[in-house]
């Protein structure tokens, strides 16, 4: 019911060219994640598909149906704002029906709608109540339930948690991922946050300048990225990569090592330094060694590592988990 | 010591501001009394401040010339150049706040400039059109011509009141499957009710007073307040209560208007100005 198609897409502001051509197809019911970093032009690809925007070239099919010339009221999208764009002067009720009124849907039904997705949102005590009067996560649930109302034929989450405190982001992804399971529609959502891509979607597209740098599973991604770039974008803390003689070693131009794949010791190992910082998070050490002619490496350890600034101490990669790239940051088979 | 100083500031401020605000108010008090006045007592000298309250000169004025039919004509014409004016100005301002071109900037700025122009010269071909038109004395043609005239602040005005409308919102609303016409009805103005709602009081106001067009189109027949004063310094010399008289008539109903409307005006004019 609700695939999407991108076929040779562009955007260009002038002469100024956002979106290269970029080809994407998304399934019916799944999860797509656009991470990236700002302005990397994954909120106008998002505004393609929801027709905010024209595109230069290119063809956009949702369910197969071209609609690169449809105004966004008849694409039967939805969209979710991280500004929430609640409409001020309507109550929350009146919000939450507003899409079924402009699809000239029953009022005994519109009602019966409205007052459900206000059940699942856990916002029947707030229909009263006008946007103002509400908190960032109250007022994101209403912009969802707006969203959610009218059955549309996917969602789109333009950084909708942005806003919010990271207690209650984390609250709200849980919550999109089990809407998301519950009503088994395409979703696509846009973040520059990759935990939340990580944690969310079915695929993540990661994309650079307005490039689709690798488009695949989260574990995809995290295992076998296809460049230097998705490399480094996704996993947390980043990945450590190591240019010249080092990395030539390997029989490549930089090579890349996760900090959850050095193991960091006082006895021995392949390379030796002093610890800068050292972050304990209760159920992760984060490590931050200077390596002399390495720079920087951060190691990720389990659990309490006693280790504190100024220790001298040993690392060593896991020769399994070592990601080799040639000069233009292409990946090469793992070593 | 720094309470004491603010407090003689804030007095000295005070003080400096009622004297301002009487200077200007000071004419149109001075309009009000002399009405009350006796021709005679009006140009007494020295004034007499407080009249003898004679309400004759409203009764002459009332006898000469047809008091209701100039403020129906005025009411009409305000009313309706207004109308008219945001009819062509919500949807041009709506399109310039809102899919402004690279040239926006500059039709603004040429429709501002507009206003610069003295009227009078353009008043021979207005008045050769409008006589080829007979539009001449006609209250149609008056509602058209304010409406033209006060066009390009009411654009700038209503330009100015939807660039404060979140663009966030009207996506919103065409993704919830609205259509250009439901989003201006159903978003648009409920959201810009207060800039709209001022924009038609000053432009109410600004037609009220418009005396340039109104005296030179116009004789009888659809002749507004404007008119109605101005035939008051007649041939026969200045009758200054009786004057008076008519021009507390014609700025009574609009001082009224704007007295009640004073905290809307003012929330309007400096809308965008303060955040």
């Amino acid at each position: 019911m609700g695939s999407i198609a991108l076929e040779n897409v562009t955007k260009s502001f002038g002469n100024h060219t956002v979106i290269p051509p970029i080809n994407l197809s998304i399934d019916d019911g799944s999860f797509v994640v656009f991470v990236g970093p700002s302005g990397c032009g994954k909120s106008t690809l998002l505004r393609l598909i929801a027709g905010l925007e024209d595109t230069t070239s290119g063809v956009i099919r949702i369910d197969g149906e071209d609609m690169t010339d449809t105004i966004p009221a008849k694409r039967q999208l939805s969209m979710v704002f991280q500004s929430y764009a609640l409409y001020p002067h309507m109550s929350v009720y009146n919000n939450i029906a507003f899409p079924l009124k402009m699809a000239n849907v029953d009022k005994s039904i519109i009602d019966q709608k409205v007052r459900a997705a206000a059940q699942t949102l856990n916002l029947t005590d707030y229909l009263d109540r006008r946007p103002r009067q509400l908190s960032g996560g109250q007022r994101q649930r209403v912009a969802i339930g707006r969203a959610i109302v009218r059955q549309p034929k996917a969602f789109l989450f333009d950084e909708p948690l942005s806003n919010l405190d990271a207690a209650l982001r984390v609250n709200m992804r849980l919550e999109i991922s089990e809407l998301h399971q519950q009503l088994k529609t395409t979703m696509i959502y846009v973040t520059h946050d990759q935990v939340e891509a990580m944690t969310m979607a079915d695929k993540i597209v990661v994309l650079n300048a307005g490039k689709i740098e690798q488009y695949g599973t989260p574990m995809e991604l995290y295992r076998s990225p296809a460049n230097r770039f998705v490399a480094g974008f996704i996993g947390s803390p980043k990945m450590n990569f190591i240019d010249g003689a080092e990395a030539a070693k390997f029989g490549a131009h930089s090579i890349g090592i996760r900090p959850e794949h050095m193991a960091i010791s006082t006895g021995q190992g392949n390379w030796q330094g002093r610890v800068q910082v050292a972050e304990h998070l209760g159920s992760d050490t984060f490590i931050h060694v200077s390596v002399d002619g390495l720079g920087l490496i951060t190691v990720r350890t389990e659990g309490e590592e006693p280790v504190k600034p100024g220790d001298m101490v040993w690392l060593t990669p896991d020769p399994a988990h070592i990601y080799r790239f040639d000069k233009a940051g292409v990946a090469l088979t793992t070593h | 010591m720094a309470r004491a100083v603010s407090t003689q500031k804030k007095w000295a401020w005070t003080i400096f501001a009622w004297i301002v605000a009487l200077l200007i108010f000071f004419p149109i008090l001075w309009t009000i009394l002399t009405a009350f006045k006796t021709e005679g007592e009006a140009i007494a000298f020295p004034p007499h401040i407080i009249p003898n309250w004679t309400l004759e000169n409203f009764v002459e004025v009332q006898d000469r010339s047809d008091y209701l039919k100039h403020f129906f004509n005025s009411v009409v014409i305000s009313v309706g150049s207004t109308l008219l004016c945001l009819l062509v100005a919500v949807p041009a301002a709506w399109s310039m706040a809102f899919s402004p071109t690279k040239r926006t900037r500059d039709i603004l700025m040429w429709m501002l400039s507009t206003k610069m122009m003295p009227a009078v010269g353009v008043l021979v071909p207005i008045y050769l059109i409008f006589k080829s038109l007979n539009l001449l004395d006609n209250l149609f043609g008056l509602t058209l011509i304010l409406a033209l005239i006060d066009l390009p602040i009411v654009v700038w005005m209503l330009y100015t009141y939807f660039k404060e409308i979140p663009v966030d919102i009207l996506e919103a609303c065409r993704m919830d499957g609205a259509v250009l016409w439901k989003e201006i009805v159903y978003v648009l103005l409920p959201m810009a009710v207060p800039g709209i709602a001022s924009t038609m009081l000053l432009n109410i106001i600004l037609a009220w007073n418009e005396a340039f067009w109104t005296l030179n189109l116009t004789a009888a027949q659809a002749a507004p307040l404007t008119a109605f004063i101005a035939s008051f310094s007649a041939p026969e010399g200045l009758f200054w209560a009786k004057l008076s008289a008519a021009s507390t008539l014609a700025i009574a109903p609009i001082l009224l208007l704007g007295w009640f409307s004073q905290r809307q005006l003012v929330r309007g004019l400096t809308f965008g100005a303060v955040k």
